[in-house]
């Protein structure tokens, strides 16, 4: 079974947000304006942050649900809405979610969203939707799912071909739009795939690596 | 045999005052008020909160932590008094009891308000996740409740015995039912005697272990300053201590209101006077060494939220919970002087403030710094917020009033007991036995 990855090569970014874009449109992520962002509630699944390096730089990274290998979030959902699927995935079951934010608040890297209100779409937003992706009711928590619907919509295709699923068959939206190829996608298990293959290289990182979460993924320090 | 002098603790149950109807209106109409805000909160979801992130728990979490701390005042206090046989515990065991029983729903109803979805909370218990701290919770609130329940009913049978044989009506009705029986016979004493002896070795280890859990909801997450290992036995030492504060504040309320005068002595404000001296102490002992790991460590995150609390946005809160949980409440107890009746009135007034603000300056500073570079914010609680904590200790004081319209809030057959514990079960009052 694959274990799935991704990896941000921050020489290449470019810091222009088209990776957000894709996301809040892929993802259905609902509608944020400058006044509910001040409270803390901006919806975003992916979001530039600048993070300290080593070397006093500021480096600018997409954050997104980093996809633990051992994620601090899923013990303590009291229900089991949030765990750690067999291909590596950090899943939110949005209809079994009790909104108490314990996993929003376990997370280190604050990349759990909590719907604080009922999701708002501007008229002429609203018909723009993605209809593979539901919609997250009012009081439940969603994040990243490396685009898990496009996962299993590769898996249903690759079915009716009467083939097997290639790792080039699934690629989440934000790494299909990234216009300067900075962010790769595959199966970290796959010692062949271009992923592995960066993810070992001397460049690589993870972020906060050092409280043992093991992310799925990778960051590519920018080259000295 | 009903003896003339439980007459004072018999009458306020069987009549109602006009002050009693003024305050129970008054509070009604704020529990009121809540419920509409809380209508107004499940429709329009947490949003009605200035929650955010990364502050996503705020003052419904807190209460949730200060009200079960409270709870233990009553259970524990009495069980381990009841132990140890200390006399003077007899005539405030039931008032701190009953603090416990009532304020349990509170503490849980705190995390219900929290829920984004109130209308999933069963899922917690359809679905469990046993590796959740907030499972671990649940077992062990929900023991505690049941526990202190019984063990606040056991010691009330003779007294609802009582006050069946003393009434008519709708009153006998209910206190025949809940008397199941009682007559007062050896055999009757000797197995509630047993049992109450079983109810109270028992709830210690329980009440323990709620605060410890509580903690451990914080204390197993990585967040700084929250994933500390002396949480656990920190929140017991804060819940003892802010729950004997919260008996001596009903204590002298009750004392006043109802002109129980002669069974709520100086004597008793004094020993839980020293009793709460002894826990001033431990608090700061506890906060100290809490302190003074994290900042001798020079963690740069664990550092970030110290500074907050300590210098930073968060100082003023802070620097009075240190004035009220130790620097009030150690001056006036380390005197014999001033340890009277007001004196430990004024340090349990202090003590509660300051252990709710310790409670909030625990949840949201840490929220507040994370390790993430976010944007945060700073949070102030909503008027919905505000209204529905409001709600929640207005109806704990109404239910208060209730159980004292319906109980006898000191318990009347301990008082009369022989001091000596062995005491021939003839001996005891028989009043039930004769008028049965």
């Amino acid at each position: 079974m694959a274990r799935w990855g991704l990896v941000i090569d921050l020489d290449r970014c470019t810091a222009c947000q088209a990776c957000v874009v894709a996301c809040k449109h892929e993802n259905n992520v609902p509608f944020s304006t400058p006044e509910t962002s001040a409270r803390g509630r901006l919806m975003t699944w992916i979001q530039l942050v600048g993070v300290e390096m080593p070397g006093g730089t500021t480096a600018m990274m997409p954050m997104m649900c980093q996809q633990c290998d051992r994620p601090p979030c899923t013990d303590v959902c009291p229900t089991s809405a949030t765990y750690l699927n067999p291909e590596g995935i950090v899943a939110q079951i949005y209809p079994r979610c009790i909104g108490c934010r314990y996993c929003t608040n376990a997370c280190p890297y604050a990349v759990k969203l909590f719907n604080w209100t009922a999701p708002e779409w501007p008229e002429s937003m609203a018909p723009m939707r993605n209809p593979d992706v539901s919609i997250r009711p009012m009081g439940v928590v969603e994040k990243c799912t490396f685009c898990h619907h496009r996962l299993q919509q590769a898996r249903e295709e690759a079915r009716a071909a009467g083939r097997a699923l290639a790792a080039e068959d699934y690629v989440p939206a934000c790494v299909q739009t990234c216009p300067s190829d900075a962010m790769v996608f595959g199966d970290l298990d796959d010692p062949h795939s271009q992923v592995a293959g960066l993810a070992a290289s001397t460049r690589a990182f993870r972020w906060m690596e050092d409280l043992g979460t093991r992310p799925k993924v990778v960051y590519l320090r920018e080259g000295e | 045999m009903a003896q003339p002098e439980i007459e004072p603790i018999i009458s306020p149950i069987l009549s109602v005052g006009p002050s009693f109807k003024r305050w129970a209106m008054a509070l009604g109409a704020v529990v009121a008020w809540a419920a509409m805000v809380w209508v107004w909160q499940l429709y329009y979801g947490l949003g009605a909160t200035n929650l955010g992130r990364p502050i996503y728990w705020g003052l419904y979490i807190t209460n949730f932590v200060f009200f079960i701390g409270v709870s233990h005042a009553g259970t524990l206090i009495s069980a381990i008094l009841r132990i140890v046989h200390a006399e003077w515990r007899r005539p405030i065991t039931r008032m701190a009891e009953v603090i416990t029983v009532l304020v349990l729903f509170f503490g849980v109803g705190n995390v219900i308000l929290d829920l984004g979805r109130p209308d999933r909370a069963l899922s917690v218990i359809l679905h469990p996740h046993f590796r959740s701290p907030l499972l671990w919770d649940i077992c062990s609130i929900s023991v505690y409740l049941v526990c202190s329940t019984i063990y606040l009913y056991l010691p009330l049978i003779p007294d609802i015995a009582v006050l069946r044989d003393r009434t008519s009506g709708w009153r006998h009705t209910f206190y025949h039912r809940l008397a199941i029986g009682w007559i007062g016979s050896p055999a009757q004493w000797h197995r509630l005697e047993r049992a109450i002896g079983i109810m109270a070795i028992g709830v210690i280890p329980v009440a323990v272990s709620v605060h410890t859990v509580v903690s451990w909801v914080f204390a197993m997450t990585i967040q700084p300053m929250w994933h500390s290992s002396i949480f656990g036995p920190y929140f017991v030492v804060g819940a003892i201590f802010s729950g004997i504060a919260a008996i001596i504040t009903a204590m002298v309320i009750v004392r006043k209101v109802y002109g129980l005068e002669a069974y709520l002595k100086p004597v008793h404000f004094n020993n839980l006077g020293i009793l709460l001296l002894v826990m001033t102490c431990l608090w700061f002992y506890f906060t100290f060494a809490e302190h003074l790991t994290a900042w001798y460590a020079q963690e740069p995150r664990e550092l970030s939220v110290f500074d907050a609390k300590l210098y930073g946005r968060f100082a003023p809160l802070f620097w009075t919970m240190i004035a009220c949980c130790f620097v009030i409440p150690f001056t006036i107890l380390a005197n014999p002087r001033t340890r009277t009746i007001t004196g430990t009135l004024v340090a349990s007034i202090a003590i509660n403030i300051g252990m709710w603000i310790e409670r909030f300056t625990i949840v949201v500073p840490s929220l507040s710094n994370p390790r993430a570079p976010v944007h945060t914010f700073i949070y102030w609680p909503s008027w919905v917020e505000w209204s529905l904590m409001a709600g929640c200790f207005a109806a704990f004081t109404l239910l208060y009033m209730g159980f004292t319209k319906l109980f006898p809030i000191i318990s009347i057959w301990e008082l009369d007991e022989e001091p000596a514990a062995e005491a021939a079960p003839a001996a005891r009052p028989a009043a039930t036995l004769a008028e049965a």
